[in-house]
């Protein structure tokens, strides 16, 4: 076969020179993604002081500080995940359409992205304090008679993962019900489906495969919290995360190897959440959704 | 209006109410000379402002922190772009399997795969310094660049680039002339994205910035952990200062990017 040939073989298949333009970044995502994980998945078979292959792994299922670090994480992410996800789609239900201060409300709901994890922490602190706003408050209107515990604990890391995740959460559920053709809804209300029956039967099989994407995108945000663990949490305690674990074991305890591991076991259950998301939305209804998006 | 409209807009309004407070809680405090206990401040000063600014060493980290973020937009924009375009324009045998391994190191967190990545870079002694934190943040925003520039190059008509060609324009006359102008506001778009998650990117620059290499948000979390010697004032005027920016990118990419768009465009990366 002549070079000609093959060059017109190939170029049927949409291979030709237009491909070299893929190198670089195919390249890049090898060499500083691909590869590090692959060094860090061996390296966490190569433990620091010997054992065998699987001691990193046994050390952490063993060690009950290590091992509840997963469930302690779920506790946070899932929660956290769920309520942003739950909580946007009335509020981006209730947004659809045009109205007048549309623009003024979305963006009042995106301006937390701005705040950053260390202002919110420290605002919670400061207004959460037994001696802050919110306690001043609740207490002179009788709620309770001594100040409520709402940071360096559980709740302060959950508050703190649901102002930051809400609007990233809001905004896609928001794209997602944009992408509904909003001909179906009305085409249900001539047919005599009230409110509830629009809702229940048009509007939510619609969005639901798209909630579950924004379930999965909220959840890998909020299984990652890191810094509010640290600022508003008790991080050796309540809230000993497992991204705590893992910084902690690779960075200052210099145990690469049971790093890696920890961040292994920490992408594994990531991975474990989603795919059971994933899966499940397979069974929900896939096509048009009559809308242009 | 209905009882559940009431109830939705309530609770809306609830916690607005409650995020405004908490907000106004660090502003006050990063100008009050002295609060504690009570509802309002003795008296008001901006010198933490100073003092922040003095201790935390804020021109270099700023300095730092704009060289960081505008070399991984230029750098990413410089990757993403082409490959963006041979994945929109050709269908070829593993393209999946490629689009699978740009879409990973934005579904994964960052501590998943930062800890072996600052674990390699540290091995080449690349970490610790500008350049370290230049790379590792690349990870995430190369493969972003390629998700958001992919479905904009879809929608540009191939009849354009056959018609230059037809008259005579060379490939690099096609791309220079024809495809960039085009290009232009998606390019824009996604640079400013690129932009707002480097500087607000907190844990790869964590694993790998050394102490001249901190980026803002960094610098913010070590000043939190550090406090204790200094007054929480300066902490929180380093905050506001770091929202302050924020709001500015954030009001920059609000202007040229419409937020419920953007996402759509990016709908289902599952798929």
């Amino acid at each position: 076969m002549t070079t000609v040939a093959l060059r017109h073989r190939l170029a049927e298949r949409g291979v030709d020179r237009v491909l070299l333009l893929l190198v670089p970044g195919a390249v890049f995502v090898a060499l500083l993604f691909l590869y590090p994980f692959l060094y860090g998945l061996q390296l966490s078979f190569q433990p620091k002081d010997g054992g065998g292959p699987l001691a990193n792994y046994r050390r952490f299922f063993t060690d009950a500080y290590l091992r509840d670090t997963i469930w302690i994480t779920l506790r946070l992410g899932l929660p956290a995940a769920l309520f942003n996800v739950l909580a946007s789609i009335p509020i981006a239900y209730r947004m659809r359409g045009r109205f007048r201060g549309k623009r003024l409300i979305t963006t009042l709901l995106v301006v937390p992205i701005t705040l950053g994890t260390v202002l919110t922490a420290e605002g919670l602190i400061e207004y959460l304090s037994p001696v802050g706003w919110f306690n001043k408050v609740v207490m002179a209107l009788g709620l309770v008679d001594e100040p409520v515990r709402l940071v360096h604990n559980y709740w302060g890391v959950l508050l703190s993962l649901v102002i930051t995740g809400f609007p990233f959460a809001f905004l896609l559920t928001l794209s997602y019900l944009s992408g509904i053709d909003p001909t179906l809804e009305r085409a249900a209300a001539t047919l005599g489906a009230s409110r509830g029956q629009r809702f229940r039967y048009i509007t939510m099989p619609l969005l639901a495969p798209g909630l579950a994407v924004t379930f999965c995108l909220s959840f890998v945000l909020a299984f990652s919290v890191f810094p509010s663990a640290v600022m508003v949490g008790e991080p050796q305690g309540e809230t000993h995360v497992i991204s705590i674990a893992a910084y902690d074991t690779a960075f200052r305890d210099f145990d690469y190897s049971m790093g890696s591991a920890v961040a292994m076991i920490m992408a594994l259950v990531m991975l474990v959440v989603i795919a059971l998301v994933l899966l499940w939305r397979t069974t929900l209804y896939r096509g048009a959704t009559g809308g242009k998006g | 209006m209905r009882p559940a409209a009431w109830l939705t807009w309530g609770a809306l309004a609830f916690f607005m109410l409650n995020l405004a407070a908490l907000v106004g809680a660090v502003l006050v405090n990063s100008f009050s000379t002295r609060w504690f206990g009570t509802w309002w401040p003795e008296g008001f000063t901006a010198a933490w402002y100073a003092e922040a600014w003095r201790e935390y060493d804020l021109f270099d980290v700023l300095l730092v922190t704009l060289q960081v973020s505008l070399a991984v937009v230029v750098i990413s924009v410089l990757i993403g772009v082409p490959t963006a375009y041979a994945l929109a324009r050709r269908n070829f045998p593993g393209k999946k399997l490629l689009s699978l391994l740009f879409l990973l190191p934005i579904l994964m967190p960052p501590m998943t795969y930062g800890i072996p990545l600052a674990t390699v870079l540290y091995k080449f002694h690349l970490a610790g310094s500008t350049a370290g934190v230049i790379v590792a943040n690349l990870v995430p925003a190369v493969p972003f660049v390629v998700l958001t520039m992919t479905p904009f190059i879809e929608q540009i008509d191939t009849k354009i680039e056959a018609a230059a060609r037809m008259c005579g324009a060379r490939t690099s006359a096609v791309f220079l002339r024809v495809l960039a102008p085009l290009l232009v506001p998606g390019i824009l778009a996604a640079s400013i994205l690129v932009l707002v998650r480097t500087v607000g990117m907190f844990e790869l620059t964590f694993l790998t910035a050394g102490p001249d290499s901190q980026t803002l948000v960094v610098s913010l979390f070590y000043s939190v952990s550090a406090a204790g010697i200094r007054a929480q004032q300066t902490v929180d005027a380093m905050a506001v200062i770091y929202t302050a920016s924020m709001l500015v990118l954030l009001v920059i990419a609000l202007r040229f990017v419409n937020p419920t768009q953007l996402v759509t465009r990016l709908k289902d990366p599952a798929q």
